[in-house]
Formats: C-alpha cells, sequence, structure tokens
C-alpha cells in the first residue's frame, strides 16, 4: 500500500527559511483538525447540523407559537406566518418540528454519549486485562449484540411513558457493545506498545493506564464511533416513536411528527415531507462528519472523495 | 470444518438460554398484563376471574419457575399461553414466520444484486460522474429512515394503481382478502404484486452499505498485484474484472450479508406495520402493546435462533470462499 498525503500537503508545508530547512512543528490535535479541515464534505456537513442543533435549541425562545399551543388556523399551508404550515389540530407544524428535531437530537446525542462512555472503559478493561475478564466482558458484550435492537428498545419502552432519557438510556443499553467491541480491539494492540510498559515502569497503576494511557490513544475510533451512533441513534428513535413505542405526545419527536402525517402525505404533504427532511439532513450530515473524522484519524484509510 | 461446526452449536446453546434469559427477565417486567385485564374490560372483571386469569397466563408463579416451565415446554413444542385466550402461539409464530421469510429473502436478495452491480461499477469507473452520484445515493439511502420511504413508496404505488388503473401493486396486507385469485397464477401475481413496494423498502436498508462495501473491497481487490498481473498477461479487462477482481471482492460482501439480518429483521416490523402484513413485525407490536409475555418470547427466541445461525453461516461461508482461513 502507498501512503499518500491528501493533494495540496505539498503546498502547505513550511518552505526553506534562512536556508535551513524547517517544519513547522503541529501536534496531533492540530494535525487531526487540518485533515479534517481539509473535507470539505465533512466541513459543510459540521456547519449544517451545528445550524439544526442551534435552530432547534434557541429557536422555540424566539418563535411565537408553542409546540403545544393550538393556534386558530387548521390545516394551513405554509405561509409567512406559518412556515411549515399546520396541521388538523391547529398546531403550528414550525414550533413542532422545532421541538421534535430538539427531542430528537438530545435522545441521538444522549444515546451516543452513554454508549461511548461504557463502552469505551468496558472494552478497554476487557482488553487490558485479557484473559478470564476478557472473555467474561467480551460474551457479556457478545450477547447484547445478538439482541434485536428494535425489538428489545420496542419491548421496554412500552413502559417508559415516553420520556426521552428512558428511551435514550434503552437504546444505549443496546449499542454500547459495539463501542465495546471497537476500543477493545485497538487497546489490544496499543497495551503492547513500549509507552505503555514505560507506564507500568513508572509505577502507574492500572486505572492510571487505561484512562490516562490506553484510552485517549484509543480516542480516533471512539470518536468515529460516536459520531455513527448519533446517526443509528436518530434512526432508532424515530422509528420506535413512529410505531408509537417512542416519544409520547403532548411532546413530539420527529419520528412522531412522520406517522402523525402518514395518512395526511397527499391532503396536508408539508407535514409529512419537512420532518422527514430533517432526519434525512440530520442522519446524512452526521454521517459526512463521521467519513470526515475517520480521514482525519487514520490517513491511511483516506477515503477516495475529497 | 464439521467439528467446527458442531462445536459452534453446541456452544450457542448456552448462548441462547443465557440471552433468552436476560430477555424473559425484562420482558416480564416490562408490564403488567394482570392489571391491563382487571382494569380494561367493561364490566370490571370479578377478583375470581382476575386470579384465574393471572393463573392462565403464569403470572402467579415466580419468575425462575416461569422461565423454566417456558424453556422446557418450548422444547416440547408448547410455547406458553397468550393473553389472548384462544390463541396458540407455536401455530401463529410459524405461519407469521413463513409470511416474514419470504419478505425478507426477496428483500436480501434484490438488495445483494443490485449493491453487488453498483457498486462494482462505481469501483470500475473510480472518480467518474457515476461513481460520485452512486456514493452519493448510497449516502442518502443510508441516511434515509425506512418508515419514511415506506410510506412515499405507498403513496406512489397508489397513485401509479390510480394512473395505470389496475390493481397490480398492493399496499395493503401480504395478498388481497377478496378471493378473485381463482387460478395459481393469478395468485401468483397477486402475491408478487404485494411483495413488490416492501420489498423494495426493506431493500433499500442493506442496499446502500452493501453497496458502499462491495465497491471498497472492489477497490481494493482491482489495485492488488494478480490483478496487475493478470491485465500484464494480456487478459481482456472485461474478464480480469468478472473472473478475477469480483470473485474475490465479494468474499467479504457474504460474511457481511449474514451479520446484516438482525437488521433487516427490525427493518421489516417498520414494514411489515405500514403495509399491514400479518407477519413476524405486527405479532411483534401486538404482543407489545398488550405485554403478551410467551408471544413476545417466542418471536424474541426464533430472532435470536435465526441471528445465531447467521452468524454461524458467516463464519463457515467465508472459510469455504477463502481457502486460506481453515477452522479445525
Amino acid at each position: 500500500m502507498t501512503d499518500i498525503e491528501a493533494p495540496g500537503a505539498a503546498g502547505t508545508q513550511v518552505p526553506f527559511t534562512d536556508g535551513e530547512f524547517t517544519v513547522g512543528q503541529r501536534s496531533q490535535t492540530q494535525l487531526v483538525l487540518r485533515r479534517f479541515l481539509r473535507h470539505r464534505a465533512a466541513v459543510i456537513s459540521l456547519v449544517v447540523f451545528l445550524l439544526i442543533a442551534l435552530w432547534a435549541f434557541v429557536g422555540p425562545y424566539f418563535w411565537h407559537y408553542s409546540y403545544r399551543k393550538f393556534t386558530p388556523d387548521n390545516s394551513q399551508s405554509p405561509s409567512w406566518k406559518h412556515p411549515f404550515g399546520t396541521d388538523s389540530s391547529g398546531y403550528d407544524a414550525y414550533a413542532q418540528v422545532m421541538r421534535g428535531t430538539q427531542t430528537s437530537l438530545k435522545i441521538a446525542v444522549m444515546i451516543a454519549l452513554g454508549s461511548t462512555l461504557v463502552g469505551a472503559v468496558w472494552g478497554a478493561m476487557a482488553g487490558f486485562y485479557r484473559g478470564v475478564v476478557d472473555a467474561v466482558m467480551m460474551r457479556i458484550a457478545d450477547l447484547v449484540l445478538t439482541l434485536p435492537l428494535l425489538a428489545i428498545a420496542l419491548v421496554i419502552s412500552s413502559r417508559s411513558g415516553g420520556s426521552w432519557y428512558w428511551i435514550a438510556l434503552v437504546i444505549a443499553g443496546l449499542t454500547w457493545a459495539y463501542v465495546a467491541r471497537v476500543v477493545r480491539s485497538s487497546v489490544l494492540s496499543l497495551r503492547e506498545k513500549e509507552f505503555v510498559e514505560a507506564a507500568r515502569a513508572l509505577g502507574s497503576s492500572d486505572a492510571r493506564i487505561i484512562f490516562r494511557h490506553l484510552l485517549p490513544n484509543a480516542l480516533g475510533p471512539i470518536i468515529v464511533n460516536a459520531t455513527v451512533l448519533v446517526a443509528t441513534g436518530i434512526l432508532t428513535e424515530t422509528a420506535l416513536s413512529f410505531l408509537g413505542f417512542g416519544v409520547q405526545p403532548p411532546d413530539t419527536s420527529l419520528g412522531l411528527l412522520v406517522a402523525q402525517a402518514q395518512t395526511a402525505v397527499d391532503t396536508r404533504p408539508w407535514l409529512f415531507y419537512i420532518p422527514g427532511a430533517f432526519i434525512i439532513a440530520i442522519a446524512l450530515t452526521v454521517n459526512f462528519i463521521g467519513d470526515g473524522l475517520r480521514d482525519a484519524f487514520d490517513p491511511r484509510q483516506q477515503r477516495v472523495r475529497q | 470444518m464439521l467439528a467446527y461446526t458442531v462445536r459452534r452449536i453446541l456452544v450457542s446453546v448456552p448462548v441462547l438460554i443465557a440471552s433468552t434469559f436476560i430477555v424473559f427477565l425484562v420482558v416480564v417486567n416490562s408490564g403488567d398484563p394482570v392489571a391491563n385485564f382487571a382494569t380494561s374490560r367493561q364490566p370490571a372483571p370479578s377478583k375470581a376471574a382476575v386470579q384465574a386469569f393471572a393463573r392462565h397466563i403464569h403470572a402467579d408463579q415466580p419468575v425462575l419457575e416461569r422461565y423454566w416451565n417456558w424453556i422446557t415446554g418450548v422444547l416440547h413444542g408448547d410455547f406458553g399461553p397468550s393473553v389472548q385466550t384462544n390463541l396458540n402461539i407455536g401455530h401463529d409464530l410459524f405461519t407469521r414466520f413463513r409470511v416474514t421469510v419470504t419478505l425478507v429473502a426477496a428483500a436480501m436478495l434484490i438488495a445483494l444484486i443490485l449493491s453487488v452491480l453498483f457498486g462494482a461499477f462505481s469501483a470500475i469507473r473510480q472518480y467518474t460522474a457515476a461513481d460520485y452520484s452512486i456514493t452519493f445515493v448510497g449516502f442518502l439511502f443510508l441516511a434515509m429512515p425506512v418508515f419514511w420511504f415506506a410510506v412515499l413508496l405507498k403513496q406512489a404505488g397508489i397513485w401509479i394503481n390510480e394512473k395505470t388503473g389496475s390493481q397490480f401493486l398492493g399496499t395493503i396486507g401480504e395478498k388481497s382478502p377478496y378471493l378473485n385469485v381463482d387460478t395459481p397464477w393469478n395468485e401468483f401475481v397477486d402475491r408478487i404484486g404485494h411483495l413488490a413496494l416492501p420489498t423494495i423498502t426493506l431493500a433499500l436498508v442493506s442496499f446502500a452499505s452493501w453497496t458502499r462495501y462491495t465497491r471498497a473491497s472492489m477497490l481494493e481487490v482491482l489495485n492488488s498485484d494478480y490483478v496487475r498481473l493478470a491485465r500484464a498477461k494480456g487478459l481482456r479487462r472485461g474478464r480480469v474484472i468478472t473472473r478475477h477482481a469480483l470473485r474475490t471482492a465479494l468474499i467479504p460482501l457474504a460474511t457481511v450479508t449474514a451479520l446484516d439480518v438482525a437488521s433487516i429483521l427490525g427493518g421489516a416490523v417498520v414494514t411489515e406495520t405500514i403495509f399491514q402484513w400479518h407477519g413476524m413485525g405486527e405479532m411483534l407490536v401486538q404482543a407489545a402493546s398488550t405485554v403478551d409475555v410467551y408471544r413476545l418470547m417466542a418471536w424474541l427466541l426464533l430472532s435470536a435462533v435465526v441471528v445465531i445461525v447467521f452468524n454461524l453461516l458467516a463464519d463457515l461461508l467465508y472459510a469455504v470462499l477463502d481457502p486460506r482461513i481453515r477452522y479445525d
């Protein structure tokens, strides 16, 4: 395999100065950041994603309709007064989509954070201790992986009463095992490196080696996986809410909004297409961000797109 | 290989027991069917009737005993009582399993064919407009929620039926409810018409990721030395691609396909709900909303077995397709 830097790398190197051959010193973080910023699709996606998030969380404070208050206008198509129209009972769809995006994002990010935290520590411990600990911990993870995600989430969340953190907790409880697997495999190779041996020679405790040496070095795959989990999370939550086992009215999520609009695709199409478009936009941008991060952390796996 | 298979099957038995036990605990604690029974009926049932109902669905037994009775019952072909008094869970399960298998198999087949075609094409034409468009469409489908796409397709189906004045594309159920399907040929056409839209929906779930997978794997092979050698020997490009490159590139895809079965089953639940199929998806949704413990367990047991079998299949396929891998 030839290891080629992306085009443009040659131009960015510091040229000769005073006849001396020097290259500006860059930290690991700077390198990753530079490579990420060169990935155009990922950067655009990050901006779009942040704008959507900002709109969903700050927007409701500036919007004159609430997602849970009727307006006198029923079934209106999009207008200046109601940019996303209204539904048959008079709810303002703009306020509802804003709230739905907020709930769905909250749940998706919570899933990614929760399962990453648990999975990373779990995988790191299994990979670090090897032997019986590894075998037992990874068999438990494998067991969790055999459970069909949507089915189990559906069963458990029927009791949740629709609270967003419970839904997030249930889904995270089923996805952490993916993270554990990925982290374990990178820890398995990291633990043989010299710096771990050096840390041990200096008398570091196991916990210190895991949290200060192994996990920070496995940060690349962990972050990439967390991004992918945001996309998985939002698709799972919206599917659950669509089936009626996720977020419950009067609160709302993008999946619930699509479910409520599915019988009115012909008569009130704006209610169906807009929340769907938001789900796609979020999942799409998150996937692109993940792709950019993967390339940035591991230039050997350089994707062909630029 | 045989010894390996047998060992894997033996190992999967304790896995199955452990996973069904955990799931059983979760399911039993996911709701209270007895309370549902006592509060949801009009007129309210007598205390004796509630007790009889609890006894009927084994809700009066301790959990461990319930699990033991359930698993020994399953080995005898008895899947336990449902909250719907006249429902034979085993019979119901297998009728529905047949319905779902048709859908899942058709969808996997279509997804596989399409993703190999598009993935390989994309890799051969790397960096061209076609490659970029396929990659973009792949990303788009990867981000598209199944339920949204399904509702959209359903609308499209109704629209096409209206425009063409035919009833070919079925949007409700796995076959027409009325009996105008007299000859076997008509029945076949009717079923295909009903299968079309749900299959496309479900195929979409895997199409995107498998295409990306094929493309990556094909690119790796196309850049390898033996393909260069084959070209250098003077073999025609088409022959090198089909006979040398594609066959090797498909090896990892076989495993990915087998491992994706769990997520396809999840997609089938959503698809069946939207197209109102009487398959396993409907069973799961019904059972979960009525806290029908044994019906849920039957569903989860079957899906666990399917996942385990396909995991084993994935490993075996890998060894069959790639002679460098040996299990002993």
